[in-house]
């Protein structure tokens, strides 16, 4: 049985390394977010395909070190709160070639020391990073490879669709990305959900693109309806690029992010609900 | 008659004739000149070119650019594109902040990689791109600025570090396209040379916007314009809302 928490906030700790599922600014866990910065946590590694979940935390200067592939808000190219901190030096950048940071999970989440890989050889993901090395095949080829070390998580927090009780979670879009990844890389896993289902509810209506999370790899399961916040949700609902605009908008000095963190982040889900409407209801007049 | 290619025409065609005769792999074009190109391929001389949205679904028709898909031809995520690309099954046209003289690539950063000037995209899977299947690159803005000595991060990465890494063997580099002309990397030790330039464009032009020595073995020819056909399609089908002006204005 997956455990049943009040607030997500209570499981994060100073010094966790969290990793975030989704993909730049889609289906991210931004409620998850959210609980991360109800709680205060400091000195975080944060590891994701990073969108606005790596922005606010830089904001917040709660993450000392970004482990990523990239940091984009998609309609956005670039992250706006992520560029001042790395520009800033306010954050630890450890840039990894994509197919790294997927190899990587990988591994942690087959309790092997590192993944053979191809990927990031003779890029500075590999010649500037001095944790990264490489191996020499033992067979015949001979071939130099990237011996990517495992990315073990503390926590992985994930957005999906629907899960049951017993800890099915169900992604009705079209992509899971990598959040099996982090959930098998992790040593414990919250995944918030739209809806809390039935188990004979789990599939309903799903197309064949549907994959799932069994129970094996979710910890927690959290009930969070737009628990994407703005990022895009298919099929519920495409990237609010309004909210999202406001969101890089507020990059702009220390004052717009405090209004903005103050309205929107540092809530929990029924003032950020709250606070969502009374935002398109202002846009609209 | 139709009107003279313009540059945008000559450059969407170059980007599709980076795919001629590559038979059922993927297309991987990112920017609208290099989107025509690809659609422009499989209207053509590659009919067995697959077409993705970018996201997580292959698909069989040929829509205008910047007009949703509509035919699904199979479930395509994150994960099954990694696999692809392992696999060598993919052409990618990438765009690049920075391309130095032996054919490096930099998305990542301007300026010193920890304490960059500018923060930009990001390693993204370049370096996989470049070492695991066909790449080529489109350059909508040919200027010093895009090719310059020494790119300040790699990420795609040139056939002298491949090599020196000892990641060359499945490394397929082919063509730069940009608005002025097409490269490659046939130059001494695989750095960047000059194929064509386009029409219009002398090689004093593009040899003032690159700010490193290109290598030039001889006379340049003409990059190839589009035939009556291949204007059509571009012009009437592929790209009539002219999103093509927008990244590479008429002069």
């Amino acid at each position: 049985m997956p455990g049943i928490i009040d607030d997500p906030a209570e499981l994060i700790r100073d010094g966790m390394t969290i990793g975030i599922g989704g993909w730049g600014s889609r289906r991210k866990p931004m409620s998850l977010v959210r609980a991360i910065v109800r709680s205060g946590a400091r000195d975080l590694t944060v590891v994701s395909f990073g969108g606005p979940d790596v922005g606010i935390l830089c904001a917040t200067g709660q993450a000392a070190e970004i482990v990523h592939g990239f940091v984009s808000l998609d309609s956005i190219a670039i992250d706006p709160h992520f560029a001042a901190a790395r520009q800033e030096g306010r954050v630890r950048s450890v840039e990894l070639d994509e197919a790294m940071l997927v190899a990587g999970l990988r591994a942690a989440s087959r309790r092997l020391p590192f993944e053979v890989t191809r990927s990031g050889l003779g890029s500075d993901a590999v010649d500037r990073n001095p944790g990264i090395r490489t191996i020499t095949s033992p067979y015949e080829d001979g071939e130099t490879l990237v011996a990517m070390p495992a990315i073990p998580l503390d926590l992985a927090l994930l957005h999906l669709d629907r899960a049951d009780q017993a800890g099915t979670a169900v992604c009705l879009g079209p992509d899971l990305f990598f959040d099996d990844l982090f959930a098998g890389a992790a040593a414990r896993t919250v995944v918030s959900v739209e809806r809390v289902v039935a188990t004979g509810e789990l599939f309903e209506g799903a197309t064949h693109t549907a994959s799932a999370l069994n129970p094996t790899l979710t910890d927690w399961v959290v009930e969070a309806p737009g628990g994407a916040g703005f990022t895009a949700h298919p099929p519920h609902h495409p990237r609010d690029e309004a909210l999202q605009r406001r969101y890089a908008a507020s990059a702009a000095d220390a004052a717009a992010w405090r209004e903005f963190a103050e309205r929107f982040v540092a809530v929990d889900d029924d003032r950020y609900r709250d606070a969502v409407s009374r935002f398109h209801a202002e846009e609209a007049s | 008659m139709t009107s003279p290619a313009t540059r945008a025409e000559v450059a969407a065609t170059a980007c599709g004739d980076l795919f001629r005769g590559s038979g059922r792999i993927l297309a991987g074009p990112i920017g609208v000149i290099p989107s025509i190109g690809a659609r422009l391929a499989k209207l053509t001389h590659s009919p067995q070119l697959l077409l993705s949205d970018g996201e997580a679904t292959i698909f069989a028709d040929v829509p205008p650019v910047g007009e949703p898909f509509e035919r699904v031809q199979a479930p395509f995520p994150y994960r099954d594109l990694f696999e692809l690309i392992a696999r060598g099954g993919r052409h990618v046209v990438m765009g690049a902040a920075q391309i130095d003289r032996h054919g490096n690539q930099n998305l990542s950063a301007i300026g010193d990689r920890d304490r960059p000037i500018r923060q930009l995209l990001g390693a993204r899977a370049a370096a996989t791109n470049t070492l695991s299947h066909a790449t080529s690159y489109w350059i909508a803005r040919h200027s010093p600025r895009v090719f310059v000595e020494h790119v300040d991060v790699v990420t795609g990465v040139g056939p002298a570090r491949a090599r020196a890494a000892g990641a060359d063997r499945l490394q397929d580099l082919r063509r730069i396209v940009t608005d002025l002309g097409v490269l490659g990397f046939d130059g001494p030790g695989g750095t960047v040379s000059l194929i064509s330039r386009h029409p219009g464009v002398s090689v004093d032009d593009i040899v003032r916007a690159t700010g490193f020595a290109l290598h030039i073995a001889g006379d340049v020819p003409e990059t190839r314009t589009p035939d009556e056909s291949e204007l059509i399609l571009i012009r009437e089908r592929i790209d009539p809302h002219r999103l093509r002006d927008r990244e590479v204005p008429t002069s």
